[in-house]
């Protein structure tokens, strides 16, 4: 597919060398990677962007891509019958440096593993991207994403976890308070590097499962449960489950059903908070006797007859 | 006593090909820490991520120190506003599900 580099700058075809490099500056700070993390259509954009530098700040590789443009399947023909002495030029020598900006072109060393440039950059010119000025283009990894499936109480305390990626073991933390779908990611445990470029990074995104007791809404934890009639009329002591422990309550005279509790400090974990924690709060849920006694009818007609 | 792992910043520099006096200007306006042992400077493996985007950010996008700061400043909002925006998502779920 041909690509139009002037087209991806938004530059004219005449644009001179500073224009190329200032154009392409404004989109760089717009679509550079660590300015718009997790975002891969800026990823993709910012890899065109590159792309397009590449050729087009390189007076040699833009005069090639001018010369044959949309047609350059035709150049590869052109170059192999020996109309296009300077085809070697286009081999890959040396290594490439970071270079000041005052010394000539500059690539950066953002990629996304495959894909570093498209099919049509590497049919023109290699598939090592061009190197005209004895540069090589170090290539990072491929960022790989994963999913962690856990379970509710296993984001309850900061613990590490050895996962198993492409045959290598590696050690995550996994820190207390973690939310469903939210995604950490771990440097350099990406694709491996090419060229001496770095490791990609590997991104863990963590799925939640719900508790069949305790439902969480942030911070806090919420649970309902059931309360006997004679505790909820008359009051009393209950003992009640926390995720990480059992607490004593005490139950108020004439509670009554569906009312509320909040258990300070009893909730979730807070994200990267160690020490505090969100609140647990407690409905219940007044359970009405069955299977009466004839004894128990009779106390209960009784008792009837005195509310009237 | 917990260990740490640490890179001498002069191998940092070299790796990057960048100036020590960067280092040390990043130093100066607090963006990041050097550990200082033997008279040799040296990072700590925690903020080699953060090192890395900033000398990304100051050669490839030419943005002064002060710039990038900002910057971090920013990202670090952004971060913190995105994981804001998965526990409210989370919790819409929990109403709508």
């Amino acid at each position: 597919m041909f690509i139009d580099y002037y087209k991806v700058l938004g530059i004219d075809k005449k644009a001179t060398e500073q224009e190329i490099k200032s154009a392409y500056r404004k989109l760089a700070r717009k679509l550079h990677p660590d300015l718009n993390p997790n975002d891969k259509d800026a990823k993709r954009k910012f890899q065109e962007i590159n792309e397009a530098n590449e050729v087009l700040s390189d007076p040699e590789k833009r005069k090639k891509y001018d010369q044959y443009g949309e047609n350059w399947k035709h150049a590869e023909e052109y170059q192999n019958a020996g109309q296009y002495q300077n085809a070697g030029q286009y081999q890959n020598t040396g290594q490439y440096q970071r270079q000041p900006p005052d010394q000539g072109g500059q690539t950066f060393t953002w990629s996304q593993g495959e894909g570093e440039f498209s099919d049509f950059f590497e049919s023109l010119f290699g598939s090592m991207g061009g190197t005209g000025r004895g540069r090589q283009i170090r290539y990072r990894g491929e960022d790989y994403s994963a999913e962690l499936h856990l379970d509710l109480t296993d984001t309850f305390e900061t613990h590490q976890r050895t996962l198993t990626l492409h045959g290598d073991k590696i050690r995550i933390t996994i820190p207390a308070g973690i939310e469903n779908d939210q995604t950490i990611k771990i440097a350099g445990h990406g694709g491996k590097g090419r060229n001496g470029g770095p490791n990609g990074d590997l991104y863990i995104t963590f799925k939640i499962a719900g508790h069949p007791k305790f439902r969480r809404d942030g911070n806090n934890l919420h649970t309902t449960i059931g309360l006997d009639l004679y505790t909820a009329v008359l009051g009393g002591e209950i003992t009640v489950d926390t995720l990480n422990g059992k607490v004593k309550l005490k139950v108020k005279p004439e509670t009554q059903n569906g009312s509320k509790i909040k258990l300070k400090g009893k909730g979730f974990p807070v994200y990267k908070r160690k020490g505090e924690y969100g609140d647990l709060y407690i409905t219940y849920m007044v359970q009405i006797p069955v299977d009466l006694t004839d004894r128990q009818r009779e106390l209960f007609t009784e008792l009837s007859k005195s509310h009237k | 006593m917990k260990n740490e792992n640490m890179i001498s910043a002069a191998k940092f520099c070299e790796c990057h090909h960048i100036e020590i006096s960067f280092i040390d200007s990043l130093k100066a306006t607090g963006l990041i820490e050097i550990a200082t042992i033997e008279e040799s400077s040296y990072i700590r493996e925690s903020q080699l991520n953060d090192l890395e985007k900033i000398v990304r950010l100051y050669y490839d996008l030419d943005l002064n120190i002060e710039g990038i700061d900002t910057v971090i400043n920013l990202l670090q909002r952004m971060e913190d506003m995105q994981h804001e925006i998965t526990v409210l998502k989370n919790r819409l779920r929990l109403y709508e599900g």
